[in-house]
C-alpha cells in the first residue's frame, strides 16, 4: 500500500501544485470578467468541499446543505451596518460560528435518521429555513437583502487587504480555498477521518469495535456546516446581496452535483466538480444560434445531459477518469 | 462458577410473536470456551446480537463483572470489553487488513476524536494492531487489501479486529464458516491459544471443532436452553441426542 498510494499521492501533489500556481498568477494574466469568475468558482469549490465531507466521506447525502450557505450570508447582512461595512475579523467568526450552532441542532435532529430519510428531512430543514426568509418580513423577505459595502480587513488601522478590489479578495478567497483544502485532508488523514470512513463502510461494525458512531456523525455535519457558512459569507461578500434563494434546494442540489460530477468521496474531485460545472454553464449558455433555435438559451438541456453522461459512464466521477488512468483508484484515501 | 465475567439472567427477545431467545440463563467464564449449539433458528446469534448489544432484550438481564449491562448501546458494551465477530464476514474491504485492525485498536484509545494528528502515528493503536495480527496469524499480510485476502484470511481477520480491541470476553459468531480443513485447524489452535486469557463463547456448527476446544456446551433449541454442561455431558444427553445431534445423524443417512 505504501509504495502504491505514494507514488498516487505525489503525483496528485505535483497536479494540485500546478493548479494552485496556476491560480496564483491568473488575476496577472486576465481581465476582471475572469477574475471575479473564478473567485465564484473557488468559492463554490470550497462549498462543494464541504458537501463531500458529510456525503462523499461519512456517506450522509445531505440536501440541505444550503442552508448553512445561506445562514451566514445572512449573518454578514445582518452584521453590516447599513451603508457601512462589517469587520471582516469578527463577521467571519459569527457567520461561521452560527453555521456551526445550526448545524448541531439541525444535526442532532437529522443523524438519527439515514439513507432516504436523512435526505428528505435535510431537504426539509433547508426549506424551513428558505420560507422563513421569504415569507416574513425579517431580513428583506424574498427579495432579499444588499450589502453595500464589503467587510473591512483592517486591524488598529493597518488595512491587509481591502475586499472591495476584486484582485485583494480573489486571492482572499484563493488563501481560504486552500486552507479548507488542507484542513480538511490532514481532518480525512487523522483517526477521526478514518473513523468517518469506516462508519460509510460499515456503521453496525463500528458500533461493535466501540466507536460511538452518532458522535462522529454529528463532529463531521457540524465541520461540514461550518465550511458551507464560510462559503456562504464569501459568495455574499463578493456578489454584495443575500437572497433567499441562497437557501434553497436549488443551490443545495447544485452543490451535490458538483460533487458527483468531480468524484465523490475525494476532496480535489469536489473541488474540480465545482469548476467544471461553472466552466461547462458559461460554455453551454454561449453556445450559437443554430437555424431558427438559440442553442445558449436552452443550457440547461446540454447541462443536464452531461451530467446524466459523467453520472453514468464515470461512476468516480471526472476524477476517476485521470485516476484510472494513472492508476486504481484508491477505495479510502483522498 | 465464581470465574463468570459474563452471565444472563432469563435473557428474552421477541421478534414480533416469535420468542427467538426465550428465558436464556448462562454465565461465560474466564479461561473457558463456551460453546452454544444448536439447530438453524435456535436463536444463538440472537443470543450473540443480545449479549453485544447489537439487540436489545425483550426482558432478562445481562451482568459483565458484576455489571449490569442490559439494553446499554453495543459501542458501549464493546468498550466494556465484550468483542464479537461476525457469521457473515463484516470488515472493511477497502481498507487494507492492517488498517482494518488498526481501525479497531484505534477505539480503544482515550479519545479517538483526534482531529488532526495522522492516523497512522498512534504507537499504540498501532502496536496493538499488530500483535492482534500475529495472533490470528495473519503475520505479513497486513499491507493487503481486505477485499484481496483469501475467504479464510478474511476470518480470520475477523476474529483479529476483535482482538484489536483487547476484549475480555470473545463472542465468536461461526468462526469457522466456509473454511477448509487446514484453515479450520489453524483457527482452533488459535481457539486453544486465547481461551487462556479470555472467556470465550464460541457458535459453531463444525462439531469436530466444538468437541474440540469447548469445555462447557450449551444445547439450544426453539431460542430456549435444552441442556448445559461439559462435552461430556452433552454426548451422553438423551434429550440432546434426541432433538439435535440425532436428528443430524438421521439426516445424514
Amino acid at each position: 500500500m505504501a509504495s502504491v498510494s505514494s507514488g498516487r499521492s505525489r503525483a496528485g501533489m505535483v497536479t494540485l501544485l500546478i493548479c494552485l500556481a496556476a491560480l496564483l498568477f491568473l488575476p496577472a494574466v486576465s481581465e476582471k470578467f475572469y477574475v471575479q469568475l473564478f473567485t465564484k468558482m473557488m468559492i463554490m469549490a470550497i462549498f462543494a468541499m464541504s458537501l463531500d465531507l458529510i456525503m462523499g466521506y461519512a456517506g450522509l447525502v445531505s440536501f440541505g446543505h444550503a442552508a448553512f450557505f445561506g445562514s451566514a450570508g445572512y449573518v454578514l447582512a445582518y452584521a453590516a451596518p447599513q451603508y457601512q461595512a462589517a469587520n471582516f475579523w469578527t463577521s467571519l467568526p459569527l457567520a461561521m460560528g452560527l453555521s456551526a450552532l445550526l448545524a448541531l441542532a439541525i444535526g442532532l435532529l437529522v443523524l438519527r435518521t439515514a439513507g432516504i430519510y436523512f435526505i428528505m428531512v435535510t431537504l426539509a430543514f433547508a426549506q424551513m429555513l428558505y420560507f422563513l426568509f421569504h415569507d416574513t418580513k425579517i431580513v428583506g423577505g424574498s427579495d432579499g437583502v444588499y450589502i453595500y459595502v464589503r467587510p473591512d480587513a483592517s486591524i488598529a488601522g493597518w488595512k491587509p487587504f481591502d475586499l472591495e478590489n476584486y484582485n485583494h479578495l480573489y486571492y482572499v478567497v484563493l488563501v481560504l480555498v486552500t486552507l479548507t483544502f488542507l484542513l480538511l485532508r490532514r481532518v480525512l488523514g487523522s483517526l477521526f477521518g478514518r473513523v468517518i470512513v469506516g462508519i460509510r463502510t460499515n456503521e453496525q461494525r463500528m458500533k461493535s469495535l466501540g466507536f460511538p458512531t452518532f458522535r462522529y456523525k454529528l463532529a463531521c455535519f457540524v465541520i461540514s456546516g461550518t465550511l458551507a457558512g464560510m462559503a456562504g459569507y464569501l459568495a455574499a461578500t463578493q456578489f454584495g446581496v443575500v437572497n433567499p434563494d441562497m437557501l434553497g434546494w436549488h443551490l443545495s442540489g447544485s452543490a451535490m452535483m458538483m460533487v458527483i460530477l468531480g468524484g465523490m468521496g475525494t476532496l480535489s474531485g469536489a473541488a474540480l466538480g465545482a469548476f467544471v460545472m461553472m466552466l461547462a454553464e458559461i460554455g453551454f449558455q454561449a453556445l450559437p444560434q443554430a437555424g431558427a433555435i438559440n442553442l445558449g438559451k436552452h443550457w440547461q438541456l446540454f447541462m443536464g445531459t452531461f451530467i446524466v453522461l459523467v453520472a453514468l459512464l464515470l461512476p468516480h466521477g471526472l476524477l476517476g477518469l485521470i485516476g484510472s488512468v494513472r492508476g486504481r483508484k484508491e477505495g479510502a484515501g483522498d | 462458577m465464581t470465574d463468570a465475567i459474563l452471565s444472563t439472567q432469563g435473557l428474552t427477545r421477541y421478534f414480533g410473536g416469535l420468542a427467538a431467545v426465550s428465558n436464556v440463563t448462562l454465565a461465560f467464564n474466564k479461561a473457558e470456551v463456551h460453546a452454544v449449539i444448536g439447530p438453524n433458528g435456535a436463536g444463538k446469534s440472537t443470543l450473540i446480537n443480545l449479549l453485544s448489544g447489537d439487540l436489545a432484550p425483550s426482558a432478562g438481564s445481562i451482568s459483565l463483572l458484576g455489571l449490569d449491562i442490559t439494553g446499554l448501546p453495543a459501542h458501549r458494551i464493546s468498550q466494556l470489553g465484550v468483542g464479537r465477530s461476525y457469521q457473515k464476514t463484516n470488515i472493511f474491504l477497502p481498507f487494507t487488513a492492517f488498517e482494518n485492525c488498526r481501525l479497531a485498536a484505534q477505539s480503544r484509545l482515550p479519545s479517538s476524536m483526534r482531529f488532526f494528528r495522522p492516523a497512522g502515528r498512534h504507537q499504540s493503536a498501532n502496536q496493538a494492531a499488530e500483535r492482534a495480527m500475529v495472533q490470528a496469524g495473519l503475520e505479513g499480510r497486513g499491507g493487503v487489501v481486505a477485499a484481496a485476502l483469501s475467504h479464510g484470511e478474511q476470518r480470520q481477520l475477523e476474529i483479529a479486529m476483535t482482538l484489536a480491541t483487547q476484549p475480555r470476553l470473545l463472542l465468536l459468531d461461526e468462526p469457522l464458516a466456509g473454511m477448509g480443513a487446514e484453515e479450520s485447524a489453524r483457527v482452533v489452535e488459535l481457539l486453544q491459544k486465547l481461551v487462556r486469557d479470555h472467556a470465550i463463547l464460541l457458535v459453531e456448527h463444525d462439531m469436530d471443532a466444538v468437541f474440540a476446544v469447548a469445555n462447557v456446551l450449551t444445547v439450544m433449541v426453539n431460542g430456549t436452553v435444552l441442556e448445559s454442561g461439559t462435552p461430556e455431558q452433552i454426548r451422553n444427553s438423551a434429550a440432546v441426542q434426541e432433538a439435535y445431534l440425532g436428528a443430524e445423524e438421521a439426516s445424514h443417512e
